[in-house]
Parts: structure tokens; sequence; C-alpha cells
């Protein structure tokens, strides 16, 4: 039973009953039921046509409620009326429900949580799982984002930036539990890119698979982190980086270049050097500063000042990251970096203690104390 | 999202504004701020925002390694300048600001005359998994 082979008919199916007259949440509800009647009944009587057959048992779960509560014959009437949707109109369905899904008018977590369940079809508990929150908490904030979006006519476009943003907060996730959400937002992603041809899907694409195929390289068993310079490159998944590559020069060569190209041509350079001294920086400046021109956002700046310290020495580094305001995130972890490089360990123990301080997690907090200890104890002997 | 742990102290936070013990109010000002809470809680369960909250027993023990087959050390109850922790919450939020909000409203609880506590509430944002790199 390929379960995500399930999910992926999910949005489409959804799409169908709404434009057959279902509102967004009772569509979603009765989609709901007929994966769970699917995941009961396939494996004995596997159907020829699996999106059909979600479409026939979803509408009638969704006939079952409604005549609960409103007219019998208008419904029946209007099943009887529609054709079946040919396969131009899945894909559509598919795409409309992203970018309901992504509405602007939902928060942030409640965009992720419409889009994992009704486009990505996993259940609320699954969801609250993989968000560690209870599944009651969940329910209502999904419930919530229904309410929200149940007054969205489904045939507007959407805005595509959004959706991107949604996708990538699920990618940044990461993964607890027996979800991982990294996976399923390149699935998401990869079904966008199918279905709807525009660069910046495909620079985000590119940008997932590049940094998912060093995901390997990047934690030791222990889970400690693993700084890029160190990472055994063996680990990292050259299949991916090749897709990754390809999916980023097709979507480059249309010459319309979006913050997600921006950052996945980055990738792709670190992805591309054999050994942390093959980096190829002063490229890797340049194509921060094209960001930059984007999306004047201070992690980029961080990061470009750094790319900076490695292209041009750690002065040329520090000069640039003493124009960012001191207080951003991994400011002064960049900056211990650069002044031990820059041959002043006892600043860069120092930086490196206060950095691990305000580690926002535990990890890096820990990695960034063992660079302190590492040094402070050098110093010592 | 990020999560966020409030803390409510027995002792050991700076003093409250409307700062009576409990014992000491009314009965019907006792039940209001059960009420408050309960209602604060149903609050931020229906926003998608509550994740857990407990109420601790004052009585706490200090325990230390001692060395091995020896007893453990203890050092409890709690001596009068020790801080201790009354309860704790939950919370997974957008922002921080949101975060400053929501503790504002739980420190408004109303206490002794009906009045708000303007109890002081420690807020400690949860350390998370590492993010995609940035590498």
């Amino acid at each position: 039973m390929d379960e995500t082979l399930l999910r992926s008919l999910t949005p489409a199916v959804i799409g169908v009953l709404v434009r057959r007259g279902a509102d967004f949440a009772a569509a979603e509800d009765a989609v709901q039921e007929a994966l769970v009647e699917a995941v009961r009944a396939w494996p004995d009587r596997p159907p020829r046509d699996p999106r059909g057959w979600l479409v026939t048992v979803a509408w009638r779960r969704f006939l079952d409620s409604a005549r609960a509560d409103t007219t019998r014959r208008g419904r029946e009437e209007r099943v009887e009326a529609e054709p079946e949707p040919g396969p131009g109109r899945a894909v559509d369905d598919t795409l409309q429900l992203y970018f309901l899904c992504a509405h602007p008018s939902l928060t942030p977590a409640s965009a992720v949580a419409l889009t994992l369940r009704a486009v990505g079809g996993l259940t609320t508990r699954r969801i609250a799982q993989a968000y560690l929150v209870p599944e009651a908490t969940m329910a209502q904030r999904i419930s919530r984002a229904r309410r929200t979006v149940a007054s969205v006519r489904f045939d507007r476009p959407g805005d595509v930036a959004t959706v991107l943003r949604v996708l990538y907060l699920i990618f940044n996730e990461g993964y607890s539990g027996d979800v991982d959400l990294v996976a399923e937002a390149i699935r998401l992603t990869r079904t966008l890119a199918a279905g709807f041809d525009h660069e910046e899907v495909s620079g985000l694409l590119a940008l997932m698979l590049l940094h998912h195929a060093r995901r390997p390289a990047r934690t030791r068993a222990d889970g400690s982190l693993v700084p890029l310079a160190e990472q055994d490159r063996g680990l990292w998944d050259t299949g991916l980086i090749a897709e990754g590559v390809d999916v980023l020069q097709a979507a480059l060569a249309r010459d319309r270049l979006g913050e997600y190209q921006a950052q996945a041509a980055v990738a792709a350079l670190h992805a591309d050097a054999r050994t942390a001294e093959e980096t190829d920086w002063v490229q890797i400046v340049e194509w921060y500063d094209e960001l930059l021109g984007i999306t004047d956002n201070p992690v980029a700046r961080l990061n470009r000042a750094i790319a900076l310290g490695e292209a041009d020495g750690a002065r040329a580094g520090l000069a640039a990251l003493a124009e960012l305001d001191p207080s951003l995130p991994r400011r002064t972890a960049a900056a211990a970096y650069l002044h031990e490089r820059d041959g002043d360990p006892g600043t860069a123990a120092r930086l490196y203690g206060d950095a691990a301080r305000s580690a926002p997690s535990l990890p890096e907090r820990d990695h960034l104390m063992r660079q302190a200890a590492r040094i402070n104890t050098r110093l010592r002997g | 999202m990020t999560k966020y742990l409030l803390l409510k102290h027995y002792r050991g936070a700076p003093a409250a504004v409307n700062d009576v013990p409990m014992d000491q109010w009314a009965p019907e000002e006792v039940s209001a701020h059960i009420q408050y809470m309960q209602d604060f809680t149903a609050r931020i369960e229906e926003t998608g925002e509550f994740v857990d909250g407990q109420a601790l027993s004052p009585e706490g023990t200090f325990v230390r390694y001692d060395g091995e087959g020896r007893p453990p050390v203890t050092d409890g109850p709690f001596a009068e300048a020790k801080d201790l922790i009354a309860g704790w919450m939950v919370i997974d939020v957008e922002t921080y600001e949101r975060a400053l909000e929501l503790a504002g409203e739980l420190s408004a609880a109303p206490g002794a005359g009906g009045e708000p506590i303007h109890e002081w509430l420690e807020l400690r944002p949860f350390m998370s998994e590492p993010e995609t790199v940035t590498e």
C-alpha cells in the first residue's frame, strides 16, 4: 500500500468536490474519510483508477453528511449533472488547492497546517506529532484555518510567493517522530513544479534538493553538528545534487532571477566543490550580492560576510560583519570564527562562549561550546 | 512557530503589584481567579497556541549524587529564601510579541479585591531543532 501515492491524489480529489459545490471544510473531511477507507480496502481490492475511486467514495461521504442537514434533492441532482473530471482539470484542481491553503489571510502556522492536511493528506494526529503540539491544538489550528478560507473563492489564482514561503517553512521544520517534513516538503514542491511552470518554483525545488542532498553529512550519529568544512563529502547524495543542479539551470536559463534561485545557486556551488578548499567563494559572494539586490535580508547579509571572509580574508569578513545589527542571530558565532582565522584565539574563544549562551538550538549550542572549549584548552596548554 | 515556557513562581519572582497571599482572598475571588485561568487555557487552545500546562506542589526536594552506594543528600522542603516554581504553561506562538501578549494576559488574572494580580511571570523560549543550514 503506497501511502505516498495515496496522499498525492488528495489535493485533486478535494478540488473536484469543491468544484462540484461542496464547501472546503466538508470536502476536506470527506476526502480524509475516503483515504481511511482506501487504506482499509485497497490491499484486498486495488482499484484500476485510484483517483476515480477516491472521488466516488469521497463524494458519497460528502453526500451522506450533507443529507443530514440539507435538502436531499438539490445535491443529488448536482451529482447526476456533473461529468467525471478529465486529467487536465485534476492538475488545475491540485494547484488551486495549493494556493487556497497558503492564502495570505492565514497566519504562516495555519497555512502550514492546512497545506499538510489538505494538500499533503496527512492526518491531524501526524501533523500534531511533527510539530510537537497536542492533537486538539492542531485540530483547532486547522479548523480555524478552514473557517478563514471558507469564504475565499476557489477559482481565483493565488499568490505564488505565499505558496513557496509555506512550502519552505515546512521544509525548514525538519523532522521529528515518524513524519519527515523535509521529504514531505520536497514531495509537495515537486508536485507543484510538475503542474506549474514557474522559475521560482523550480528555484525552491532546486534549493530543497541541494540542501537535502547534504543532510547525511551534516550531523554525526550522536546528533552533533559537523561544520561544512569538516563534512564527509562522500556522504552527499550525488543523485539529488545532479537533479537539483539540472532544475536550477533550467530555471536560471529563463533569466528571471528570484531569491530561491539565488540561494540555490549558492547551495549548488557548495555541492560542486569536491573539497572545502575547492569552494568557489568568490562566486558565492557574487550570488549573495544578487540575492541582496532582490531581498535585503539580514541573514543573507550575514552569510555574505562569512563568504567574503573566505574569499578576501578574515579582515574583510569582519569589516562586513561590523555593519550588521549586533543582535542578529549567529552574528557572534560568525565573528568568533573569523577572529580565530585572523589569528586572535582569545577573542574567538570569548565570542564562541557568548554565541553558545544565546544559541537557538541544542546541537548548535553544543557545537559552539566545544569550539570555545577547544580554543581555551589550547590557550592554557 | 516558537514554543515558550511560562513559569509562575510561588517565590523568587519580583513582588506582584496586588501582592496578597491567596489564603487571604475571599472565596469568590479564588473562584474568579481559577475561572480566569481556565478561560485563558480554553481560549489559547482554540487559537491553536496551547501545548501543555501543570501546577506544581510547593513541596520540593534537592537531590545530589554523593558517591556510589551512598544515599543522595536531600535539602527540603525549601527554605524561605529559595525560588519556588508554582506551575508552568507551554505555548506555541507565531511571534515573541504574541508570547509577551499572552504572558501579560495571564499576569492579569484577578486576585484580592477582584483586581488583577500583576504578578511577574518568567518567559523562556524553548531550544529548538537546528533549522536548515545557512552555509
